[in-house]
Formats: C-alpha cells, sequence, structure tokens
C-alpha cells in the first residue's frame, strides 16, 4: 500500500474547480474560441479524475481513457474551429450572440 | 513533503491560469494561459506514475491542440474588443451562478479520503504498459479512434472549405463596434 | 318477366344518372326522350308483371337482388313485393308520370334548364317505385324519403325565385315532421317485432296486439303521422298548396301519380296493423274526413287556377282516408287510382291554359277560352264531371263506393257520410266554378294575348287522360249497377289480414237504401253543378253581392281560415326564436367558444413557447446547465441521505 501525494479529495477538489471554470468560461463566454478552450479545460479536469483513479486502482485502464479522451479532444477541436472559421466567414465575427439564425 | 509542495504549486497555478483563460478578453492570451494549465496538469500527471500521459499532454495537448487555436486565433484576426456591448449582461452572473452550485454540489458529496494508492506494478504509466492496454484489452475501441480522427479530418475540410464561386461569400467585416464598451481587457 | 321485377325502379334511375350528368350535353331533345323513354320502359314492365302476377295463384311474388343491411340478426334485404296492391301503384305511377313526362316535353321546351327537369322527374319516379315496390319498411323509406327530396327539388325547380324556394323548403320541413312519425313507428316495429319485412311483421302483428293493444295503436298512429305529412292532411297539409310553386306538371306528377299518394298507400300497406287498432282507423276516417270538408271550402274561393285544385287534391285525399279508415281500403285505393286520372288531367288541362296565357294563373283574368282550346276545354270538362261524380265516369265509381263504405260499413258513421256528401256537392261546385270561369263567359285576359291550343306532345296526354278518366272506373263497377266490382276483387288478397279483424259485414242493408245513396250523391254533384252554372253563368253579379255580404266569412276562406299565420305565430316563430337565441347563446357562445378557446390556447402556448427558441447561445446554454445543476443536486441530495 502506497500513498498519494495529498489526500484524494484534495484531487477530487482541484478537478471539480477546473471543472466548474470550465462551466462558467462555457456560459459567460462570447467569444466562441473562449468557449471552445473552456471545454479544453472540463476535458482536462475530466482527465484529471481518470489518471487520479488510475493510480489508486492501479489499473492501467484509467490512463488509456485519458489517451481516448485526448483523441476525442484533437477531433472536437479541428471540427470545433472549422465550425468556427465558416461562421467567421459567414458572419464576420465568432460572436455567440451574433448567433441568432435559430429564433423562432 | 516535496510531492505535497509540488501538488500544491501545481494545482494553484492550473487554478489560476484556468481562472485567467475565461477571464481575459483577449483570445490569444487565453490561449496561452491554457497551455500553462495544461503544463501544471501534466506535471501532476508525473505525480501519479502517468508519464506516458503526461508526456502526451504536452506534446499532443500543448503542442498540436493549443497550437491549432493559436493558429486560428491569429488567422481570424481576433482582438480583444472584437464584440460590442453585452446585450444580456445578467447572464454572466446567472452563468456563474451554475458553475458555483454546480462546484458547490461537488464538494458536498467529496468525502474525507485518505491519500490511500494501490501498490503499482513495474512500469505502470510508461509507454510499454500503455501500448500494451491499447493494442490488447482497449484494441477495438482504439481502432475506432481512427475513424473518429479520420471523420474529423473530413468535417473539417468540408466545413471549412471556401465556397464554391457560385455561391456569394456572404462576408460582413466584423463591425468594430461601441469601443468605449469593451473595458479593456488585460493583455 | 316477374324475376326482373327488381329492374322496373332502375329504368327511371337510369334516366336520371343519364339526364344528370349528360343532359345538358346532349341536348334538350335528347333529355326528353331519355326521360319518356325509361318511363315507358318501366310501365310497360309494369303490364308485363301484372299480367304475370294474374297467372300466379298466390297473388305475391318476392325478390331481393341484394343484402342491404346485415348487422347481427338485424336483416334487411333490398326486397321488392310485387301484390295486387303494388301492381296497381307501379301501373298507376309509371302510367300517369309517363304521360307527364310526354306533356312535360311540350311545356317545358322553352326551359333552358329542362335536362335538370327531366332528370329530377325521373328521379322522383324512380323512388317512388321503390316506396312502392318495397317488401320491408326500411326500403319503403327510401323511397319516402326520396319522394320528398324530390318533391323539394321539384316545387324549388325555378330556385331564383324567393317564392318558389320558400315553397321548397316548406313541403320539405314540413314532411320532415311526417316523416319523424314514420321512423319513430318504423323503430318502434323492429323494437317489437324484430323484423321490418311487411310479410314477417303482419304475420305476427296479431300476436303482438294480445300482448299491448297499445303499442298497435302508437305504431298506428304514428304511422299515420308520416301519411298526413306526404299526403297533406290536416294538420300537415299546408305544404301542398304552396307546392304550386313547381311547374305546372310536376304538381301534376305530385298530386297525382306520386307523393300524396304514398301516404294512402302506406296506410294500406298497413292495414292489418290499423285493424288492429281501431282507434287508429276511427283517426284516420275522422281526419280524413274533416280535411275533404275542411280543404273543400277553401277551394271555393280561391283565385288561383292551379290553388283551387291544390285544396281540391287535398280535399279528394281526404276521402281516401276515410275509406281508408271506414275499413274500405279497396275503395281508397280505387280512388287513388282514379283520382290519379282526373287530377293530372285537371292539372295538365290548368297547365295547358296557363301555358296558353302566358303564364297567367288568375282565374279572374280568364274566361272564354272553350273556342280557342278545344281539346283542353273538353278533357278539362270531362275531368271535372269526374271529380263532381257523374255517372258512368270514374270519378262517380269510386266516390260513390266511399259514400256508401262509409255510411254502410259498420265502423262508419253517418255522420261521416254526411260530411262526405256535402263535400262532393262542394267539390262539384268549385270544380264548376273553375270551369265556367275559364272556359266560358266573356274573355277577362289582355287583347294582347292570343290563346292558342297547345302542342301535340301537351294535347295527347290529355285526350289519354281524358279516356281514362271516363273508363278508368269502370273496372270497378258496383255489382248493385250490374258490375263485377272486380277491382275490390283483385285487392283482395292485400287486405284479407285486415278485414278478419274488423267486425263483420253485415248485409241488412237492403238495395232500396243504396239505391237511395246512390241518387242522393249523384243529386249533389249535379246540384254543385248547377249551383256553380247559377252564379257564374247565369247570373255573374250574385258572387260578388254576396261577397259584400259575407265578407267575414269570405275572407276567413281566402285566408285559408288563417292557418299558416298561426302556424307561423305558434310554431315556426317560437321555434326560430329559440333557434336564434340558441345560436347565440349556445353555438357561438359555448361551441364555437369551445373550439376557438382551443385554437387560442395553442396559439397563446405556441406564442409563449416561441418565445423560449430566442437563438441566444448562452441563453440556451444556462438553461442547460441549471438543469444539469438541478438533476446533479438531485443525485447529490438521494446520495447524502443514503450515506446518511
Amino acid at each position: 500500500m502506497t500513498l498519494l501525494p495529498v489526500p484524494l479529495g484534495n484531487y477530487i477538489l482541484l478537478s471539480g474547480i477546473l471543472f466548474s471554470l470550465g462551466v462558467i468560461g462555457v456560459l459567460t463566454a462570447r467569444n466562441a474560441i473562449i468557449i471552445l478552450m473552456s471545454v479544453e479545460l472540463m476535458l482536462n479536469a475530466a482527465n484529471l479524475l481518470l489518471v487520479v483513479f488510475a493510480r489508486v486502482h492501479g489499473d492501467i485502464g484509467g490512463q488509456v481513457m485519458v489517451f481516448f479522451v485526448l483523441t476525442v479532444a484533437a477531433a472536437e477541436a479541428a471540427v470545433g474551429l472549422a465550425i468556427l472559421v465558416a461562421v467567421f466567414r459567414r458572419k464576420g465575427s465568432v460572436d455567440v450572440d451574433r448567433l441568432n439564425m435559430l429564433k423562432g | 513533503m516535496a510531492d505535497q509542495l509540488i501538488f500544491w504549486v501545481a494545482a494553484i497555478v492550473a487554478i489560476i491560469a484556468a481562472a485567467r483563460v475565461i477571464l481575459l478578453k483577449n483570445p490569444i492570451v487565453s490561449v496561452l494561459h491554457l497551455i500553462v494549465t495544461l503544463v501544471a496538469l501534466a506535471v501532476l500527471f508525473l505525480q501519479l506514475s502517468a508519464e506516458f500521459i503526461a508526456a502526451l499532454q504536452i506534446i499532443v495537448y500543448a503542442g498540436a491542440i493549443m497550437v491549432l487555436f493559436l493558429f486560428i486565433v491569429m488567422l481570424l484576426n481576433l482582438r480583444k474588443d472584437e464584440f460590442g456591448r453585452d446585450q444580456l449582461p445578467w447572464l454572466r452572473l446567472l452563468g456563474t451562478l451554475a458553475g458555483a452550485a454546480f462546484l458547490a454540489e461537488l464538494i458536498s458529496v467529496i468525502g474525507g479520503g485518505r491519500a490511500r494508492a494501490a501498490v503499482l506494478p513495474q512500469e505502470f504509466g510508461s509507454v510499454r504498459s500503455i501500448g500494451k492496454a491499447l493494442f490488447g484489452e482497449y484494441l477495438f475501441p482504439f481502432e475506432l479512434t481512427s475513424l473518429l480522427l479520420l471523420a474529423a479530418v473530413l468535417a473539417a475540410v468540408v466545413v471549412a472549405r471556401r465556397r464554391s464561386p457560385s455561391e456569394p461569400e456572404n462576408f460582413q467585416p466584423a463591425a468594430p463596434v461601441n469601443q468605449a464598451a469593451g473595458n479593456g481587457g488585460e493583455a | 318477366m316477374l324475376p326482373l321485377l327488381w329492374t322496373i325502379p332502375l329504368w327511371p334511375l337510369l334516366g336520371f344518372l343519364l339526364n344528370g350528368f349528360f343532359g345538358r350535353r346532349w341536348g334538350k331533345k335528347t333529355s326528353g326522350l331519355i326521360g319518356c323513354a325509361t318511363i315507358l320502359v318501366s310501365f310497360l314492365m309494369s303490364v308485363g308483371a301484372l299480367a304475370s302476377l294474374l297467372s300466379l295463384p298466390e297473388r305475391r311474388y318476392l325478390v331481393a337482388p341484394f343484402d342491404w343491411i346485415v348487422v347481427g340478426n338485424f336483416h334487411v334485404p333490398f326486397g321488392f313485393m310485387l301484390d295486387p296492391l303494388s301492381a296497381v301503384m307501379i301501373l298507376v305511377v309509371s302510367g300517369v308520370g309517363f304521360l307527364i313526362h310526354v306533356y312535360s316535353v311540350g311545356y317545358m321546351s322553352h326551359d333552358p334548364d329542362q335536362p335538370r327537369y327531366f332528370s329530377f322527374l325521373n328521379l322522383f319516379v324512380f323512388f317512388m317505385l321503390v316506396l312502392v315496390l318495397a317488401d320491408n319498411f326500411l326500403v319503403m323509406y327510401i323511397g319516402w324519403e326520396g319522394v320528398g327530396l324530390c318533391s323539394y327539388l321539384l316545387i324549388g325547380f325555378w330556385f331564383r325565385r324567393p317564392s318558389a324556394a320558400r315553397a321548397g323548403m316548406k313541403a320539405f320541413i314540413v314532411n320532415r315532421i311526417g316523416d319523424l312519425g314514420f321512423s319513430l313507428a318504423i323503430f318502434l316495429i323492429f323494437w317489437n317485432f324484430g323484423t321490418l319485412s311487411f310479410i314477417e311483421v303482419f304475420e305476427r302483428a296479431p300476436a303482438v296486439a294480445a300482448v299491448s293493444g297499445g303499442l298497435i295503436t302508437a305504431i298506428g298512429l304514428l304511422l299515420f303521422m308520416g301519411a298526413t305529412g306526404k299526403s297533406a292532411q290536416i294538420p300537415l297539409y299546408v305544404w301542398l298548396p304552396d307546392a304550386m310553386e313547381g311547374p305546372t306538371p310536376v304538381s301534376a306528377l305530385i298530386h297525382a301519380a306520386t307523393m300524396v299518394t304514398a301516404g294512402v298507400y302506406m296506410v294500406a300497406r298497413c292495414s292489418t296493423l290499423f285493424a288492429l287498432a281501431p282507434v287508429t282507423l276511427a283517426v284516420v276516417a275522422i281526419i280524413g274526413a274533416a280535411t275533404a270538408l275542411f280543404a273543400a271550402s277553401m277551394a271555393l274561393v280561391q283565385n288561383d287556377i292551379k290553388k283551387v285544385l291544390a285544396y281540391s287534391t287535398i280535399s279528394q285525399l281526404g276521402y281516401m282516408f276515410l275509406a281508408l279508415g271506414v275499413g274500405a281500403f279497396a275503395a281508397g285505393i280505387f280512388h287513388l287510382m282514379t283520382h290519379a286520372f282526373f287530377k293530372a288531367l285537371l292539372f295538365l288541362g290548368a297547365g295547358s291554359v296557363i301555358h296558353a296565357l302566358s303564364d297567367e294563373q288568375d282565374l279572374r283574368k280568364m274566361g272564354g277560352l272553350k273556342t280557342a282550346m278545344p281539346i283542353t276545354y273538353w278533357t278539362f270538362l270531362i275531368a271535372a264531371l269526374a271529380i263532381a261524380g257523374v255517372p258512368p265516369l270514374a270519378g262517380f265509381v269510386s266516390k260513390d263506393e266511399i259514400l256508401w263504405q262509409s255510411f254502410s260499413s259498420p265502423i262508419g258513421h253517418w255522420l261521416l257520410w254526411l260530411v262526405g256528401t256535402i263535400t262532393a256537392a262542394l267539390t262539384a261546385f268549385y270544380m264548376f266554378r273553375l270551369v265556367f270561369l275559364a272556359f266560358h263567359g266573356q274573355s277577362r285576359y289582355p287583347s294582347t294575348v292570343h290563346p292558342h291550343e297547345s302542342p301535340g306532345s301537351m294535347a295527347k296526354p290529355l285526350i289519354a287522360l281524358g279516356v281514362l278518366s271516363v273508363i278508368g272506373g269502370w273496372i270497378g263497377w258496383p255489382k248493385v249497377l250490374g258490375g263485377g266490382s272486380w277491382f275490390e276483387h283483385f285487392l283482395a288478397p292485400v287486405f284479407e289480414g285486415a278485414e278478419a279483424r274488423l267486425p263483420a259485414r253485415e248485409a241488412t242493408h237492403s238495395l232500396g237504401l243504396e239505391y237511395g245513396l246512390i241518387a242522393v250523391s249523384i243529386a249533389v254533384g249535379l246540384l254543385g253543378i248547377g249551383w256553380a252554372y247559377q252564379w257564374y253563368v247565369k247570373s255573374p253579379e250574385r258572387p260578388e253581392h254576396l261577397r259584400t255580404r259575407f265578407a267575414g266569412l269570405y275572407n276567413l276562406l281566402l285566408n285559408k281560415y288563417w292557418v299558416d299565420e298561426i302556424y307561423d305565430a305558434i310554431i315556426v316563430r317560437p321555434l326560430v326564436g329559440s333557434a336564434r337565441f340558441l345560436y347565440r347563446r349556445f353555438d357561438l357562445a359555448v361551441v364555437d367558444g369551445t373550439a376557438n378557446g382551443i385554437a387560442k390556447l395553442a396559439q397563446t402556448l405556441a406564442a409563449t413557447g416561441v418565445r423560449t427558441s430566442t437563438g441566444r447561445f448562452r441563453l440556451g446554454a444556462v438553461t442547460f446547465a441549471f438543469g444539469c445543476v438541478v438533476a446533479l443536486g438531485w443525485v447529490v441530495y438521494t446520495f447524502l441521505r443514503v450515506s446518511g
């Protein structure tokens, strides 16, 4: 039985704080790029927990999952940024408040 | 003791950088701060016997994905005074409130866990062990990620490609509206 | 021949379809030809059917081309029945109907809507044939409703005239009141007998009557209510005078061959039911006699040639019901037939007069047409003599039979005879008033009008009907006058069931009495004619004189006892008022309000809902986040509760 550097709760708290910051970023930012970055932040918060619990349980699966998340993040960034470029072409801005074509 | 110090330093750096990512107005600065967060997390990963993941974090995340962000920001030439006055200022408050409530709920269920962890086998978190897992137990999902990446590449190309000449580009130059409203973000 | 019985009504239906769909394209000549030819085929087949029937010992033939309704044990074949009664009816309907069709070719030749006219006329005959050939109540009801519909269509044929459209509606609505009784009777019959077939119902009727006589009485009264609507008896006769708004041949068809005879036929058909409930027969007789007298009195003073004939029809129908009511069913049907001949002739003759005078219907503007229109005059005179009961014409035979029966029948009464005899005198008077005013004396029409005899297509039916009006009655020539009462014998099998229920006829009346009554009935007829001659030919100033002296009575009659006005005040107005009230307070407020309210609610909800679709990304995201917070909060709450 080995020990973590700090109690498990600290890791969870750190992850929670990062995740909540990501949530706040998505909810408050008007710049679409900031929103995409906030999403990355949330993904990383999840990654942290995956790595922590892989360590706690001694299961390599957690780290493999991080690998997958990384892949998804890359894909998401690529598509998201492509959409961003397309939106910018059409609207001349990345202000999400201007994306109101779905207004009923 | 040193381990704890490293944790706290990395954690605080990550939090501060993350906060600045969402608070700053200048997208370039935000991107740079996000890289800082990623690096700080990579440090924590190293502490948790995840050497390969930490390396990936630096190389792929900070190196590739974030560079892509930076590239787009520069390509679109986004500036901090991009936007006009916020027409829904109360939404910022509500959004922050939602995030805070979320955090509060998370905190309320964190138990007083102890720092106990499993005894690790040799080479836990090394390239070899992860490689074995990837090409063994997780082979099928791993192959699926290739499909995912292919789809993403195609999607990115299709979405971002220029329209055909017959289709008029409905370009409206970003109107630099209301300079005074943008309360000069810290660069 | 008989297996093809069911095709008899199909021919007019074919004519209706052809004229209805293609008449306008094929032109007037063709539509008239189709109209007449289809009825002629039906008539010839009816003659053939009669011939075949005479060779059948059981005097009844049933055929059902197809099953109409089969639901559980409710089984209604689309069945037709030929027996002496329906044989007589189809001959009258198709025969007289054919003559009227031929006449119509000439009469309607100037009307651009001739194809429509002939299609309706054919449809009318079709429904009437279905009505009389039906072997159960439901098929009869189809014909019953169908002739009501056709009367509406034809009375309102010139629908651009508001009065015609109104008259059509009046006929339809008044008929509907009677139909209500008929349909209720059908429901009662099905409920208690479990079948609608005539034969089965009449077979079971005595058993049912033994259990509950009141039920049979109720059915009889409801059936008679239907008959009063169709056959224009008190109190539902009011539609018939207004029905004069239709083309004159239509009036002839309605009054002679179809429609009004339906009620008489129906009562005769259901004679077994009526015979089982003596009350209903008494009601039928009394209503019939009252209607006869009442209508005849109104006919005395009418100035419209067609109105006189209309009231005369009501009066004659009263005779028929009087006959049915005293148990002389054959006599009633006999009068129905002879009346069809001379009433059709009277209407067609009147149509000729109207035609010749360029649509003038007022008797006061006629006169002296005798020389200008000899054929019309002579045939009209024959018909008038027939209806007045002058021997040996058709009307005399049948009317005398009715009067004799009403006096001598065990359920008859001398009062009924008296009313009938007075009516006979009045009938003779008003008919000859009409004849004298129209054809004799000085011409009172404008000198610009030059009356002319009608063309051949109109004159020939007149002659044919004139012959029938003379000889039509001879088939029922009474025994006491050296005849054989063949008609009565022919119909006897149909009324066997009813006769068996009625008190036995006693042969106590002496021959002298019968001769005496015949003499009286001839005498009153001649008296009426002489009276009319005295007033309208010898001293034309007398009526004028009397009119001023008895102004009150005259106005009462002229205004038809104000019955229309009374109905209007006590039935129509309250109905319209309450309908309007319900329309405003219930339809508009509640029904429409509910419907509109639901629509409005949906609209409001949608208008509210669409506002959530702001298209604002952040608003959606924040809402979503709060949703997650609540959901997570629920999870956290349960977790904390479980873990204490």
